[in-house]
């Protein structure tokens, strides 16, 4: 069986999360940001008069700050029927994956990333992180 | 007979529906001659048909449905089954039913219509078969069968021959005047609305700075076009009060009955109207009120007669318009509140101290009642004072918006009065500036905007021990800084100071912010789960520009910033013993041995960790652990709290306690419950490390001072820029 994949990269790896739960990929958006909010939710976005809180994958993946410089990409996805944008360095191409190329996350993967990988692809040419979108957006 | 009564009207539309979906229920029983559900169906349509009439008086109609309704009774019950004869009879019923409308329609009462012929049908079928219901069913037949068709016929062709000749072209039937409209349908046109609305402000707003003189022209028409569709819109939502109020004269005829006390209930403004949500929600929260008005505020028809009162008691009930928003007050004429034992009662209860009543006025002693924890019924009576109190109608007013007050002359009576707006989904609002940022406060919390130039704020802001005050017309006002709330940087430097008064459980205080921007209409867009927890904000909007601000929520700012009697009041040793924190927090119940209990604020808990004994390590005489590559300090609660620890085992429960991006990990025995509810404790049993204790489930369960506990494993865990978020954080 194969799967189609959002795929996206984030401090240079590769993330890819399932087509159907992604309803479109935006430039960076003007954010508000929070105070006091978790430092996983960045801040909030218009996204045609509906408020979204978008949410860094890199501060839930325990990765390092984006440099300042860099313009996030937006992946919204629909969680519970409530649209979230998730922060993401790049958009990548949608990829079909087949079930052969699975494999569950390594077990001496550790941190906060061992709850939110599903696990990984095996491309030709490099591994492709499957993310749990419903993990990845819990605060 | 052009002025039909409302009610009979709402009866009419209401009723041709049902009789419209009785046809279809009736056919569809003949096939299915015994689904319970079908004839449970017909008979609760009949029913309710029968029921309204006799309320309006519809004599003739009501004696059709009554036979009709004790036919169906006993087809639903099994003690009669369908046969063509009775579908005969029960269509018969339902024409004759239709035709009774149709005549009250036109004239408003029910005219010469007869209706004896199938009355005595309905009551031939039900005689005929009750007795013996096998045999007797031939002697039935012929009465059944000749007469549906004969009797009903005549008069069905009168009436339509009347109709014809009198509905003209010009009076749409009440049927067609009005339409059910899906209420998911009116929530998106709101919806939309509330976009358009946005969009106006937007161009509004660019046409503004365009000057160009068309533009500007069209930008006001939109804008009036706007408004007004805004308004038509709101008012497919509005419905009278009165929906909610007719059940309250009987609810207060019961109560009254059951307390002994004689109770005239008066509505003043029935027609009054307000958004259907709103509506609902502030159904139960006036029912507490009504109950509470017959059960505690009205005394015994002898108390009443000795104070010199009628020995009938009175509650009203007034709604009307006031500046955008509805008042609803609920009012009675029994003893009235003494404020001076309110003031006992909280001293009593350890809500308050005796100085602090001392100072409080008895106005503001009175909105005491609300406070969680506090009943002023002497004995639990079996209407009220089950523990569900005015806390309780309190937080369920301000969960929409809305405020309430409680005034009260002793031997004259008690008024509470309910503040709400029109409609959740659009409000007025404030905005303001803080540290760059915009964020809105509704106008329902602002009294007023002071504005202090660096002259005067010098001089005016006063420092009472450490908390700022300022003197308005006389009165001090405690002042709290935006920016010191959120935690984030105040960019006004030049000492001007800007002062939003806000109002919020009954207390005003001052909230200090950079800028004030504009007040505009803004639409409430709600936040996603993982904010709504913060409890700072109570949604979110999108401003004139399209970009998103905060809405401030004030009554919990309020509450998180006064409630705990001055936001600096952890920061030293001079802890008010006495004080008393009320919040509504979720705690972490954990266990420390030697069967003590303590509670965490579970606001600041990050994680749950089970580790081994090895993982701890040592620094100097201090323990810690290495942690997500950071190195925590370790509290051993049964070591700090000293009690005894019966548990031999390497394995380590940590609850990892994080404030701002500092954790700690506090080591406990075993983690016993995560508890929810509006936990109120007492401070004057305070230990060494404890705050208070609480009763959960019968047990005691000590509040965890965990700043102290903390402190004793990292003295430098809170260093001064973390200060303030440290209390929010203890205090959330």
């Amino acid at each position: 069986m194969s799967t189609r994949l959002v795929t996206f990269t984030l401090d240079g790896r590769l993330y890819g999360v399932d087509v159907n739960a992604v309803q479109e990929v935006l430039r960076g958006q003007p954010q508000t940001r929070i105070p006091l909010a978790p430092d996983s939710v960045s801040g909030l976005i218009n996204l045609r008069g509906q408020v979204l809180s978008a949410i860094e994958l890199r501060a839930q993946l325990g990765l390092s700050d984006r440099e300042d410089e860099h313009e996030p990409m937006l992946v919204v996805v629909r969680v519970g029927g409530e649209p979230i944008a998730l922060l993401v360095d790049s958009i990548g191409a949608v990829i079909d994956v087949e079930d052969e190329q699975f494999e569950q996350p390594p077990d001496t993967l550790a941190g906060p990333s061992r709850d939110l990988l599903i696990g990984a692809y095996k491309l030709d040419d490099r591994l492709l992180l499957a993310l749990d979108v419903d993990r990845a957006v819990a605060a | 007979m052009d002025e039909i009564d409302e009610i009979v009207q709402e009866f009419l539309v209401e009723s041709h529906e049902n009789l419209d979906q009785l046809d279809r229920d009736l056919v569809a029983l003949e096939r299915e001659p015994d689904s319970r559900d079908l004839l449970g169906s017909i008979f609760r349509t009949i029913h309710t048909i029968k029921g309204t009439s006799g309320f309006l008086a519809f004599g003739k109609l009501e004696s059709v449905t009554h036979v009709g309704e004790n036919l169906l009774a006993r087809l639903r019950d099994g003690k009669m089954s369908m046969s063509p004869q009775t579908t005969d009879v029960l269509l018969a019923m339902v024409d004759t039913v239709r035709d009774l409308l149709s005549v009250i329609e036109r004239s408003g009462g029910e005219g010469d219509l007869d209706v004896s012929g199938v009355v005595a049908l309905i009551t031939d079928v039900l005689e005929g078969r009750a007795p013996e219901p096998a045999p007797a069913a031939p002697a039935a037949e012929p009465v059944a069968e000749t007469a549906p068709v004969a009797e009903p016929a005549p008069v069905v062709e009168h009436v339509d021959a009347a109709v014809e000749h009198e509905d003209t072209t010009t009076r749409r039937t009440v049927a067609d005047s009005s339409i059910r409209v899906d209420v998911e349908l009116l929530d998106t046109l709101m919806r939309l609305v509330g976009e358009l609305v946005l969009t106006r402000n937007q161009i509004v707003r660019q046409a503004g700075e365009a000057e160009d003189v068309e533009m500007i022209r069209s930008s006001q028409r939109l804008n009036l076009i706007a408004t007004e569709l805004q308004e038509g819109v709101m008012k497919t939502r509005m419905q009278p009060i009165d929906n909610l109020w007719s059940k309250f004269p009987r609810v207060v005829r019961d109560l009254g009955a059951s307390c002994g006390k004689q109770v005239t209930l008066n509505q003043v403004g029935k027609e009054t109207e307000l958004d259907r949500s709103l509506l609902e929600a502030v159904k139960d929260p006036l029912t507490h009120l009504v109950r509470n008005a017959v059960d505690h505020g009205l005394e015994s028809p002898e108390a009443r007669r000795a104070a010199g009162k009628a020995g009938e008691g009175t509650v009203t009930l007034r709604a009307y318009h006031q500046g955008g928003q509805v008042v609803v007050e609920v009012s009675d004429d029994g003893a009235g509140i003494d404020a001076d034992k309110i003031a006992a009662k909280a001293v009593e209860r350890g809500i308050r101290t005796q100085a602090q009543v001392a100072q409080m006025s008895p106005a503001d002693v009175l909105q005491l009642i609300f406070v969680p924890g506090f009943s002023t019924a002497a004995a639990v009576t079996n209407v009220s004072g089950r523990g569900v109190g005015m806390d309780v109608v309190r937080t369920n007013i301000e969960g929409i918006g809305g405020t309430i007050e409680v005034e009260s002359v002793v031997g004259r009576g008690t008024t509470c009065r309910l503040r709400i707006p029109l409609t959740l989904a659009i409000v007025p609002a404030l905005t303001v500036e803080c540290a760059g940022d915009r964020y809105a406060i509704p106008q329902v919390s602002l009294l007023e905007l002071v504005s202090l130039d660096a002259d005067r704020a010098s001089s005016a802001i006063e420092d009472l021990n450490g908390a700022l005050v300022y003197r308005l017309r006389g009165a001090l006002l405690p002042l709290v800084h935006l920016s010191d709330v959120l935690g984030v940087e105040s960019d006004r430097s030049d000492g001007h100071v800007l002062i939003a008064v806000l109002q919020a459980d009954g207390k005003r205080f001052g909230l200090v912010i950079d800028r004030v921007l504009s007040t505009e209409e803004i639409v409430v867009k709600p936040l996603g789960s993982q904010l709504k927890a913060l409890g700072t904000y109570s949604g979110a909007t999108i401003l004139g520009d399209g970009r998103v601000a905060l809405i401030l929520d004030v009554q919990a700012l309020a509450r998180r910033v006064l409630n705990t009697d001055g936001v600096d009041q952890s920061e030293g040793d001079d802890f008010d013993a006495s004080s008393v924190l009320t919040e509504q927090m979720r705690m972490l119940v954990a266990g420390i041995g030697g069967e003590r209990r303590v509670a965490i604020p579970l606001s600041s808990v990050t994680r749950l960790e089970n580790l081994t004994e090895s993982v701890v390590e040592r620094i100097g005489n201090r323990e810690v652990i290495q942690y997500r590559g950071g190195i925590l300090p370790v509290v051993r609660l049964n070591n700090y709290l000293g009690s005894y620890s019966e548990r031999e085992s390497d394995e380590l429960v940590v609850v990892v306690y994080s404030v701002g991006d500092r954790s700690a990990a506090i080591v406990v025995e075993e983690i016993v419950d995560i508890i929810d509810e509006e936990t109120e404790f007492h401070s004057d049993v305070a230990d060494h490390g404890v705050l208070g204790s609480t009763l959960v489930r019968d047990r005691i369960v000590e509040v965890l001072d965990v700043r102290a506990a903390i402190l004793s494993a990292d003295p430098t865990f809170y260093t001064a820029s973390d200060l303030l978020d440290a209390e929010l954080q203890e205090t959330m």
